[in-house]
């Protein structure tokens, strides 16, 4: 559907992580590079205090034709899942999640306060692994942020992780259109180092 | 933000709610807007102040929401389209303004945009304020989609120097931090010249003076410019209908309520049954469009975040209509078919839809449903608020929190609106028992700190940021000192509004637009007003402590003020340039053998600094540490240690 590869219409996409991750900056060059593309995007999240080191979720909505769609997904309607945080995938998926939904993860957490002082624990990454499993059609690990400190900085994996979801959803999206949406957005100094975090991430999914 | 300024009708561009309202306003021919920072509203001005000197605009960041309101009608009056903008406690703090601006009238179009936030993500309130509209007699807007946001908001302007009357515009989170594709319009490019006329009959709108007086006769005006505006709202094009000529159930919309209720009967696949009206103009509501939806349908079901604003009004007319209009039934939140409280969804809505219709709704597979639970529960920790690494607050509540504990008569914080508030959480010590409205803190201290003769000995501490001083902190400052109230202020100046972004306010020198300003100095107000002042750096911990202990220790009355002064991490003077290293001496570490009782993870609480349950040590993470070093002032083996980083002017 829409020339570039669209599942589904309305196709709902969500990205989430931690607070400070850069979710806010990826789903925005998501639904810009989908919306050069002539489809209507929404994004739906929200911002300000829920960001002090809390959860956050970005639900991106496309579509064909323009039409009136809440910003949030409905329960269960999530049909991607890409989660910079591997903790916050599950959580995501005990509200929007189905067991036709697919998962593109970073596998680096990033720990609850709770856990940094001691007093909770963080899954082991089998125990996370199985849960994903168990609640998802398909879960994508990559060490995203690893590949992101190789070109210079842990937050291009923000961007790294936008390639690799590219590459396992089917888009039509390449280097060129992460370009055309990055230009106007980051300072020129980190164009390149952002997309060549795309394309490390469209490879390492498999492009 | 380019596309915000960009001349080039047809285009699509994605923006985000707030710069759609934005842009609306630039596509009505704005000049100036005027707004405080507040979540979610601050995006609209800080995107027009980014375009302000290509696009011609004066925009500024006013002390407060009112002072904003004064400034954007001042423009109006003189001939120029103004916008203020703020979030809904703006509207609350500016009401007494607006009770009069009702009254006197605006000239060019004046809009004024309050954005709400159901659900109170980030607010400690979850107004709805449009019963402020029927209070002061003034039309509101409700935004439901980012795609037609910026068409209401031309609208609103045109209509608004049409009828000479303010219009309320109202968005919410779910609208303003959304984004979407809108199709940009022309951009004009107006001639202005401003002048205020005032040498006209006092009754006369275009030449008169801008009086609220003779109020009865205003009251007058202003009601038949409702009538007109009524009438009006019969053709508003934003008022739609979607669904059959004869539904048995309608439902009544607004504000993003629209997309919920019509994606709820998408979901259902109800068209046969249910048709939505989705209404923009909620007050005054357009009674020939109401009947003509209203006559057919026996149910009338009304989806609306907030109070019952909606459901009550259309009870209303119903009731006065009811020989044309029959019985109906209604369905909404005053018998509980919508909750009272919090934000709506597309499944909260689907499922009390699917019970009036007598229809299931079952959007995840139970045991799907319960399995993710199971798993959750388990396994996912919840993550706390927590202050960033590196923050000011986290050291100065932590001298608050140890000068509390050493003075022990039961002591405490009332607690203010920014990024501190979070002191009432385990982030800073818990410290903070009373949080309302910015600047109550120190209204609340000021009182407090008068209840001497009945006994009241516990030492009251009031805080607030440097924002909030000049917002509504300062009356409240004279009031203690007027009044000698045994109060401790406690100032926490980190140079910015850093929650909502680092907008500048009155104390720096810089503007909205970046450029210079006069910078109001509060140590110097607050010598000024008779206060005694103490300054420090929140970071040197031993002498914050023994500056608040002896501030503690004082007898008598009269009011003491600290001013912590350090800026926040995430400022651009600090960020990326930690004054020091710091690393925990495995060696020295003695982890849980240590009398502390891991105190400097536990209690501490720098998300930089984290317990290796492995290795039973703390350790500080380099990636998120910001090097302030206050860590290694706490821990009693001097495990932690620093080591001074110099960096390059
Ligand atoms: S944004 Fe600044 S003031 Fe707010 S919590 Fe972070 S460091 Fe502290
Ligand atoms: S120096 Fe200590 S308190 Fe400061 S940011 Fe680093 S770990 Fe946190």
């Amino acid at each position: 559907m829409g020339g570039i590869g669209l599942e589904k219409d309305p196709w709902n996409v969500i990205l989430t992580g931690v607070g400070g991750q850069g979710n806010v900056f990826a789903s925005r060059m998501l639904a810009k590079m989908l919306a050069a593309k002539g489809l209507w995007v929404t994004i739906g999240e929200t911002f300000g205090a829920t960001q002090r080191g809390g959860s956050v979720m970005s639900h991106v909505r496309v579509s064909v034709d323009r039409r009136l769609l809440s910003p949030q997904i409905p329960k269960g309607a999530a049909d991607w899942v890409v989660a910079l945080e591997p903790l916050e995938a599950l959580r995501v998926l005990e509200g929007f999640g189905s067991p036709e939904v697919r998962m593109v993860l970073n596998d680096r957490p990033v720990y609850p306060m709770g856990v940094i002082a001691g007093e909770m624990d963080y899954p082991t990454q089998e125990a996370l692994r199985a849960d994903l499993d168990a609640l998802s059609k398909e879960a994508f690990w990559l060490d995203l942020t690893g590949i992101a400190k190789a070109l210079g900085s842990p937050a291009l994996a923000s961007t790294a992780i936008l390639g690799a979801f590219v590459a396992k959803s089917g888009l039509s999206l390449t280097k060129e259109d992460a370009f055309l949406a990055l230009k106007d957005s980051i300072p020129e100094k980190k164009l390149a180092s952002n997309l060549e975090a795309f394309e490390a991430g469209r490879l390492a999914a498999g492009a | 933000m380019k596309e915000l300024i960009e001349d080039c009708p047809g285009k699509r561009a994605l923006f985000l709610g707030n710069e759609a309202i934005a842009r609306g306003a630039l596509e009505a021919g704005l000049g100036v807007a005027a707004s405080y920072p507040g979540t979610p509203a601050s995006e609209i001005l800080e995107s027009l102040a980014l375009v302000a000197s290509e696009a011609n605009l004066y925009t500024e960041w006013s002390v407060n929401e009112k002072v904003a309101m004064e400034v954007a009608a001042a423009a109006s009056f003189a001939g120029i389209r103004s916008l203020a903008a703020m979030k809904q406690n703006g509207l609350h703090v500016g009401s007494d303004f607006l009770l009069h601006l009702a009254l006197s009238g605006v000239r060019a179009g004046m809009v004024l945009v309050f954005a709400e936030d159901p659900g109170a993500h980030s607010s400690v309130n979850e107004a709805d304020s449009r019963y402020f509209s029927k209070m002061l007699e003034l039309p509101l807007f409700e935004l439901s989609d980012v795609e037609s946001a910026k068409e209401v908001i031309k609208l609103a302007f045109e209509i608004s120097e049409a009828f000479k009357i303010p219009v309320l515009v109202r968005s919410v989170t779910r609208l303003s931090h959304a984004s979407g594709v809108v199709e940009l319009g022309p951009l004009p490019k107006p001639r202005r010249n401003a002048v205020f006329r005032h040498e006209g009959f006092i009754l006369d709108p275009d030449l008169g003076a801008m009086i609220s007086a003779p109020v009865p006769l205003k009251r007058m005006l202003l009601q038949e410019k409702l009538a007109g505006l009524k009438a009006r709202f019969e053709e508003f094009p934003l008022n739609r209908y979607f669904g059959p000529d004869k539904p048995e159930t309608l439902l009544v919309a607004s504000s993003v309520a629209v997309l919920y209720a019509f994606e709820a009967i998408e979901r259902l696949s109800a068209w046969d049954k249910a048709g939505l009206l989705a209404l923009t103009t909620t007050y005054p509501l357009p009674e020939g469009l109401l009947k003509a939806h209203l006559k057919a349908p026996g149910r009338v079901f009304i989806v609306e975040e907030g109070v019952s604003f909606l459901e009550q009004s259309l009870k209303a007319f119903v009731a006065e209509h009811h020989g044309e209009l029959g019985q109906k039934r209604f369905l909404g939140k005053d018998e509980g078919t919508l909750p009272g409280v919090g934000e709506l969804n597309v499944d909260v809505v689907a499922e009390a839809l699917a019970g009036a219709l007598g229809l299931s709704y079952e959007p995840v597979p139970k045991a799907y449903a319960s399995k993710a639970a199971e798993a959750t529960l388990m396994h996912a920790p919840q993550r706390e608020l927590a202050f960033c690494p590196g923050c000011p607050h986290r050291a100065s509540f932590f001298s608050v929190a140890k000068a509390l504990a050493l003075d022990g008569r039961g002591g405490f914080v009332c607690g203010d609106i920014g990024c501190y508030t979070l002191a009432m959480l385990p982030a800073g010590f818990q410290v903070i028992k009373t949080l309302h409205a910015m600047g109550s803190g120190t209204g609340l201290g000021s009182g407090f700190g008068k209840l001497g003769r009945f006994g009241f000995d516990q030492r009251t501490l009031s805080v607030m940021g440097d924002s909030t001083f000049f917002h509504t902190g300062l009356p409240a400052l004279i009031n203690a000192v007027h009044n000698r109230s045994d109060l401790l202020l406690v100032i926490l100046d980190n140079q910015g509004t850093a929650m909502t972004g680092f907008q500048p306010h009155p104390g720096l020198a810089f503007d909205a637009e970046g450029k210079g300003a006069m910078a109001v100095d509060i140590e110097g107000v607050c010598l000024a007003i008779g206060a005694k002042v103490f300054v420090a750096d929140p970071f040197e911990l031993q002498e914050t402590e023994r500056l608040l202990l002896g501030m503690m220790g004082e007898k008598g009355e009269g009011v003491r003020v600290l001013i912590l002064k350090q800026p926040c991490a995430l400022s651009p003077q600090r960020k990326g340039k930690g004054a020091y290293e710091v690393a925990v001496d495995e060696a020295v570490c003695l982890g849980e053998a240590c009398g502390c009782n891991r105190f400097c993870t536990r209690v501490f609480r720098c998300p930089a600094l984290f317990w290796d349950k492995n290795a039973k040590k703390a350790r500080v993470d380099d990636v998120l540490c910001a090097g302030c070093g206050v860590c290694a002032q706490i821990c009693p083996s001097g495990a932690i240690q620093k080591k001074e980083l110099v960096w390059a002017a």
